[in-house]
């Protein structure tokens, strides 16, 4: 990459957007709330913000085919990085973005990254939006995440978003809000891996506000060690409507898991469900991994990797 | 060459009980290579006791397995699954997340070109490409979780396989290419032998040898036609005191497509 990245600054990278050497398109990186390197392609233009440290994220109607990258790393211990980047998709575009902080702290204050991202979707759009989160380093500061994840779907849209949390991460509040316009369609995936003493607490708000609209909340998590997740996805129902929520848990060694999903009609025609399942690896499982020759250790991360997938 | 030397299983009565309940009895028993061997019985004869012990899922009270010379009664489920021994549960599990193609390559320990996986699968009846990217998860029935099942055992390969009733939950088309399957396997004779414990009278007439466990013990070996007779066949629509044969369970037979 033509910029200055360390070997950290480049693994993060790696890890949480697959970047290898510069990404094609349009991209902005920032590292340590300063940005690093950015580039607009024809048909997508990010600017600095004017009143908020961030970016406006600016694709035309009509774009289809392009990824846009937006990741951002922070490596300086005790730097609270708070940033707002919003997104403003015009019609009929089908586009990929692909978002997410690593953290590398190596000293003994806290490192924070909030990200408050906003996605202002246009009428029939396909959308996929991909956002990891990840820390590590050999310090004892903390790494913690606050993502908010406003999404705006006019009419006809789809989107799909896919929030991960593969581990490191000290202390994550999560805020999800979505309204859904009508015949648009948002399926919305997040996995979270918590170890150590980590603390997790998701909240997902989805209005489903226009006829025919719909919502798939689907949430896996995996609390180990110590750990303690909380997870409150709503979703309300405003029109006729389909909404469906799903929480799937495993835990683990001392962890805790508690798992509300909630469900609001306010439309006689709001079809909304919701289930939640909490539970261990079954030991059928791990036997049956070891009859094909994994051993048990092998066995139970197979496990842990299917379901996080 | 399985050789099983006097082995006892004894489970307490009750839990916490010092009062044991045999449920293998002094059980010897010698499965050559390249054969085809059925165990049946009556249900609580120790059929599926017996398999797990051979896999490692149980541990014997007393006795010695030996395969191939080596005695294997102390390895755990891995080192035999290494040693060449598979096993076809008769309740498969079912793994979030995991896709079929997946749970395939781990089966045979590397990785699969989609060919050899659509191979494995149709000869279990299922056809269609995009059965690799489905996951083995709860949204599939009995029947095509059991597929998967014997898919998998078909892509390991392994020098000895034991099926837990491989017909429990699979319908009478799937079943046909199943005989088939099984007889293919044995008349390759490629030293891979097959322990099938079975109810099924197609599959026992397939095999070079029957054994009849009873109470935990051999009643009687012999080739099919010795011991069929045994068997309660002219009795099977009364309750014979041996063993009722049953016909494979007829199900799913609408929603999946069997036209491959």
């Amino acid at each position: 990459m033509a910029v200055d990245l360390s070997p950290i600054d480049e693994s993060l990278l790696a890890t949480i957007a697959n970047i290898h050497g510069m990404p094609k398109g349009a991209f902005n990186i920032r590292r340590d709330g300063q940005l690093v390197e950015r580039h607009n392609s024809a048909y997508i233009e990010i600017e600095t913000k004017k009143d908020n440290p961030g970016i406006d994220i600016r694709v035309k109607p009509g774009t289809k085919g392009e990824t846009v990258f937006i990741p951002v790393i922070v490596t300086q211990s005790g730097l609270k990085d708070v940033v707002y980047n919003t997104f403003y998709i015009g019609d009929d575009c089908d586009i990929e973005i692909i978002a997410g902080c690593g953290i590398h702290n190596s000293s003994h204050a806290a490192s924070e990254h909030d990200g408050i991202h906003s996605f202002h979707i246009g009428k029939n759009c396909r959308i996929k939006y991909i956002e990891k989160h990840y820390g590590e380093g050999e310090g004892t500061g903390a790494r913690i995440l606050n993502p908010t994840t406003d999404v705006y779907m006019d009419e006809d849209s789809y989107c799909e978003m896919e929030m991960v949390q593969l581990r490191g991460v000290t202390s994550t509040v999560r805020d999800t809000n979505a309204k859904i316009g009508a015949r648009s369609k948002l399926v919305l995936t997040e996995r979270l891996l918590t170890h150590d003493e980590q603390l997790a607490e998701s909240n997902v708000v989805i209005e489903l506000v226009g006829e025919d609209s719909s919502v798939q909340v689907i949430s896996r998590s995996v609390a180990q060690d110590r750990s303690r997740q909380v997870f409150n996805p709503l979703v309300v129902g405003k029109a006729a409507c389909r909404g469906h929520v799903q929480c799937d848990a495993i835990i683990m060694g001392d962890a805790t898991v508690k798992s509300i999903p909630a469900i609001e009609a306010e439309s006689p025609d709001a079809i909304l469900m919701h289930e939640a399942a909490i539970g261990k690896i079954a030991g059928e499982q791990i036997t049956k991994l070891m009859t094909l020759g994994l051993t048990e250790e092998e066995a139970e991360q197979e496990i842990l990797d299917d379901f996080l997938s | 060459m399985l050789e099983l030397k006097n082995l006892v299983f004894e489970v307490p009565v009750k839990e916490g009980s010092s009062e044991t309940r045999r449920i293998i009895d002094d059980l010897s028993l010698s499965i050559p290579d390249d054969t085809f061997t059925v165990i049946t019985g009556p249900n609580g004869g120790g059929k599926s006791t017996l398999a797990k012990i051979i896999m490692g899922i149980e541990s014997p009270t007393s006795g010695r397995i030996i395969l191939d010379g080596q005695d294997i009664t102390d390895m755990s489920i891995t080192e035999r699954a290494k040693s060449g021994i598979g096993y076809g549960f008769q309740q498969p599990a079912r793994f979030k997340g995991m896709k079929v193609k997946k749970l395939l390559e781990i089966a045979a320990g590397k990785k699969l070109p989609m060919l050899s996986c659509n191979e494995y699968l149709s000869k279990v009846g299922l056809c269609s490409a995009d059965w690799l990217t489905r996951e083995v998860d709860k949204n599939l029935s009995g029947g095509e979780v059991k597929r998967i099942e014997i898919a998998t055992m078909l892509a390991r390969d392994p020098k000895l396989a034991i099926y837990d009733e491989p017909e429990a939950g699979i319908d009478l088309w799937s079943f046909d290419r199943l005989t088939e399957t099984f007889r293919s396997i044995h008349d390759a004779g490629n030293g891979r032998s097959i322990i099938i414990i079975s109810h099924q009278e197609r599959i026992i007439r397939l095999a070079d040898s029957i054994v009849l466990l009873q109470d935990g013990k051999i009643k009687a070996t012999g080739k099919p036609d010795e011991i069929m007779p045994e068997l309660g066949l002219a009795r099977r629509a009364a309750s014979g005191p041996a063993c009722a044969l049953t016909e494979p369970t007829r199900l799913h037979i609408t929603e999946i497509p069997t036209t491959c």
